[in-house]
């Protein structure tokens, strides 16, 4: 099997400005850029539920709020430069219920791909180091199994 | 003064962030989908850049200054690993196998122009809520116990 068929590095190249990213973030606001709780603290704005009007969503959503537009902002910049954008052809009904668990699962786990595997790892947490564990396992025997029953891409 | 500064950091700390994810392909489900289906290992390369970087930083720095440039205090992640994180967790690699996309690379992906963007966003956002419900649900009949 080769590892890397598409060459190694745009994938070390992008590594490193995500961590770049992540890195300015902490040091000049001290915060911890995980993405997914953006998504329960936008919620305080439009739910009076007692649970997304806890302190730590209110007080985080503004933040929360801009470092996800510079993220759509940084696909925007990619684009605007002439970088090639690969086309994709995966099926609506995967997004739809892939997004549903994704934003569940990620809230009530603590954290997703960059909170958990990126922030979390890189603190040496032990914790989000078996939470990125479990989540690449369900993920790739998910991802493996949807390809055995022949759904392509 | 410091406070439009922290605004201007944060918004370049998610261009970066996105920008990072476009160009290591991430914003790709196709991309996503190889690695999980062990046809390409580049997202471990992506992820392992992106934490050596992050490793240093974060051990570094603190050692360095004692507080962030705009800020008060270096943030700790509070997490601890119980029954339901690993539930959580479990069921978002579910979602992640299914569709190729994470949170990070959905809004990053919506700016280069993928449509279908919306669909996972939104999805996101219900699922989040669903959460909130279900946490407020299991507060309630816990009390009641």
């Amino acid at each position: 099997m080769e590892w890397f068929p598409n060459g190694w590095v745009r994938y070390a190249g992008g590594g490193v400005l995500i961590g770049l990213g992540v890195a300015l973030l902490y040091v000049s606001t001290g915060r911890l850029g995980g993405a997914s709780t953006f998504f329960s603290a936008a919620w305080s704005w439009v739910s009076k539920l007692a649970f997304f009007q806890q302190d730590a969503l209110r007080n985080s959503r503004a933040w929360r709020l801009v470092y996800a537009l510079g993220m759509v902002l940084g696909g925007v910049v990619y684009v605007a430069v002439g970088l090639p954008v690969g086309e994709s052809h995966v099926q609506l009904w995967r997004f739809v219920l892939g997004g549903l668990l994704i934003g569940f699962g990620a809230r009530l786990g603590g954290g997703c791909t960059s909170g958990h595997g990126i922030c979390g790892v890189a603190s040496l947490s032990k914790g989000s180091f078996w939470m990125v564990l479990v989540f690449l396992c369900t993920a790739i025997v998910t991802a493996l199994a949807v390809q055995a029953l022949g759904v392509r891409p | 003064m410091s406070k439009y500064v922290q605004w201007v950091a944060t918004l370049c700390s998610g261009l970066l962030f996105g920008l990072g994810l476009a160009y290591s392909s991430m914003i790709r489900p196709e991309t996503v989908l190889d690695f999980l289906t062990l046809e390409d290992m580049g997202l471990l390369l992506v992820l392992g850049a992106a934490v050596s970087v992050n490793v240093l930083v974060f051990q570094l720095w603190p050692r360095w200054r004692t507080k962030p440039f705009f800020g008060d205090a270096f943030e700790k992640r509070p997490f601890v690993v119980d029954r339901r994180a690993v539930l959580g967790s479990a069921l978002f690699g579910v979602g992640w196998g299914l569709c190729g996309v994470c949170p990070a690379p959905a809004l990053a992906g919506l700016g280069a122009g993928n449509g279908d963007m919306w669909v996972v966003l939104l999805s996101i956002f219900v699922g989040a809520g669903v959460h909130g419900v279900w946490m407020t649900v299991v507060d309630v009949l816990r009390a009641k116990d």
